[in-house]
């Protein structure tokens, strides 16, 4: 202690009290100040930064998201229309083929009809040409029955007892 | 890379050469007397140790020419003298100052008569009344000066590197993180996120002011600036001030009146608080005096063993010490500095505190 208190030097104390406040300030003024406020600086850029990637990344993945949900409803549309598609012309189709064979029938049974009215009229004409036929075959038949006198006579005759007898 | 070359050859210098200089100083003792006593070396080593008011290099010990450059002093004594210390002749002659006569003693000034004698009490301790201010520039304030100086320089220069882009360039790189040490490992931790900006200078400032001087005491131009009790007691004295300036309502409340306790109690521990009030900046004191003065003498000490046990065993064998000793005061000299102010920063800590839970 004693030899504590004999190194003990009021110049020096002095000294080194004044030169370490003096570079205290100095270095306040043109070292620390700047130092630590470019350090805050760039930590509050470096945090800025981070945190704009952040979002960056999260606006990214919910882009992602979208995208991923807009595709699949597009994918889903697109089935529910080929679907739709292929249940029409399935539709279309079988209404077709209806149609067709109805169509088909109702022609089947206009021809059946025509052919029963051509037949109808080939028969009516067939009956005419027929009675037409007859009556100049028995025209010819009594013509020439008739040629020989007697036998008009005959005929009328043969008539006559006919009618006597009624 | 001849850059590099050469600040590592100075560098390997400047760290071997306190042998070379106690080797050079023992040398020309040997043709002599053909041995160096302890006595030499523990007289080597306690002016090694001392602060002086000329600037020695080394000395040839043949031609008895001292190598280095005055320095001037300043005394007050009932007036101011100043004169340069070339003037004492290495405490070989007197100097008279407007009519007052000064020695050295012990590398000390004191007043002394015509003849250089100093009035000594009985334990040959020169008496109080020889005793004179003396605020001279000695070696120790001159370093102080030429450290701060470069400490202002590395640091400014740091500073401006900012201005072309927040990323740090040059000196700024390697200085960045140990600001940031001293900031996020120091600082914020023991003075809390909300109070810890305003005491960052002087926190800042004595951290590297106490390791760079550090350093420099391990260098051999004998750069003495913390095992001198004058420093430390500098250095701790702002410590304690800026504590009881900033001491909150809270701090006080705890060294006189402490909460949560029984009043008998709070009456035995006020004075025990407040003692502890001036041992914590005492400890500090200390602490940092008697680390870097107990590395200087002990590593001083085993290089002089190799001049002391100058055979193939010993010699060898203590300059191994002396190298692993080096490299541990390296360690000691960030360590000290760090604790001194890691210790700062937990008494502004408790000053500034707010207990909500009491």
């Amino acid at each position: 202690m004693e030899k504590l208190l004999n190194d003990f030097s009021v110049g020096l104390f002095f000294w080194q009290t004044l030169l370490f406040l003096v570079l205290l300030f100095l270095l306040r003024r043109y070292a620390w100040k700047p130092i630590l406020n470019s350090v805050n600086e760039r930590e509050a850029s470096v945090k800025k930064s981070l945190d704009e990637a952040k979002n960056a990344r999260e606006e990214m993945e919910r882009l992602q998201a979208d995208n991923e949900k807009i595709l699949k409803e597009a994918r889903q549309e697109r089935d529910t229309i080929l679907k739709e598609g292929r249940e029409m012309k399935e539709k279309i189709i079988a209404d077709a083929r209806d149609k067709a064979s109805e169509e088909g029938a109702k022609l089947v049974e206009q021809a059946k009809v025509e052919i029963e009215n051509q037949k109808m009229a080939a028969l009516v004409d067939l009956k005419n040409q027929v009675a037409e036929m007859s009556i100049e075959i028995a025209e010819k038949i009594l013509r020439q029955e008739l040629a020989e006198g007697n036998k008009q006579e005959e005929l009328v005759q043969e008539q006559l007892k006919d009618f006597k007898l009624n | 890379m001849q850059v590099n070359k050469l600040s590592f050859l100075v560098a390997a210098l400047l760290f071997l050469s306190p042998a070379l200089v106690l080797a050079s100083d023992n040398h020309s003792h040997k043709e002599a007397s053909d041995e160096v006593t302890k006595e030499e070396i523990n007289e080597y080593i306690q002016h090694h140790i001392q602060d002086s008011h000329d600037y020695h290099l080394f000395t040839d010990e043949e031609s008895g020419t001292h190598y280095g450059f005055p320095l001037p002093v300043i005394i007050w004594d009932d007036g101011l003298h100043t004169f340069m210390s070339s003037k004492f002749h290495h405490g070989e002659k007197v100097v008279e100052s407007n009519g007052k006569y000064y020695a050295l003693h012990h590398s000390k000034i004191y007043r002394s008569d015509t003849e250089g004698h100093i009035e000594m009490d009985e334990h040959h301790h020169p008496v109080m009344s020889a005793r004179v201010l003396d605020f001279s520039i000695t070696k120790n304030v001159l370093n102080i000066m030429a450290i701060g100086l470069l400490i202002l320089w590395m640091f400014s220069k740091a500073a401006r590197s900012y201005k072309n882009g927040l990323a740090p360039t040059g000196i700024a790189k390697f200085l960045e993180p140990l600001v940031l040490f001293v900031r996020d490992e120091i600082a914020r931790p023991n003075i809390g996120e909300k109070h810890y900006r305003k005491y960052m200078g002087y926190l800042l400032t004595v951290f590297f002011f106490i390791w760079i001087v550090n350093l420099f005491g391990l260098t051999p131009i004998g750069v003495n600036i913390t095992n001198s009790i004058s420093v430390t007691f500098g250095l701790a004295l702002l410590t304690f001030i800026i504590t009881q300036f900033s001491g909150k309502k809270e701090y006080w409340m705890h060294i006189f009146w402490m909460p949560g306790v029984p009043v008998l109690i709070k009456i035995i521990l006020a004075p025990i608080e407040l003692l502890g009030v001036f041992i914590k900046p005492f400890a500090l004191m200390i602490r940092l005096y008697a680390n870097i003065t107990a590395g200087h003498i002990v590593l001083m000490s085993i290089i002089g063993l190799m001049f002391l046990y100058s055979n193939w065993i010993g010699a060898p064998l203590s300059f191994g010490l002396a190298l692993f000793l080096s490299i541990i005061e390296l360690l000691v000299a960030a360590l000290q500095a760090y604790i001194f102010t890691m210790l700062t920063a937990l008494y502004f800590g408790s000053a500034v505190a707010e207990h909500n839970e009491h």
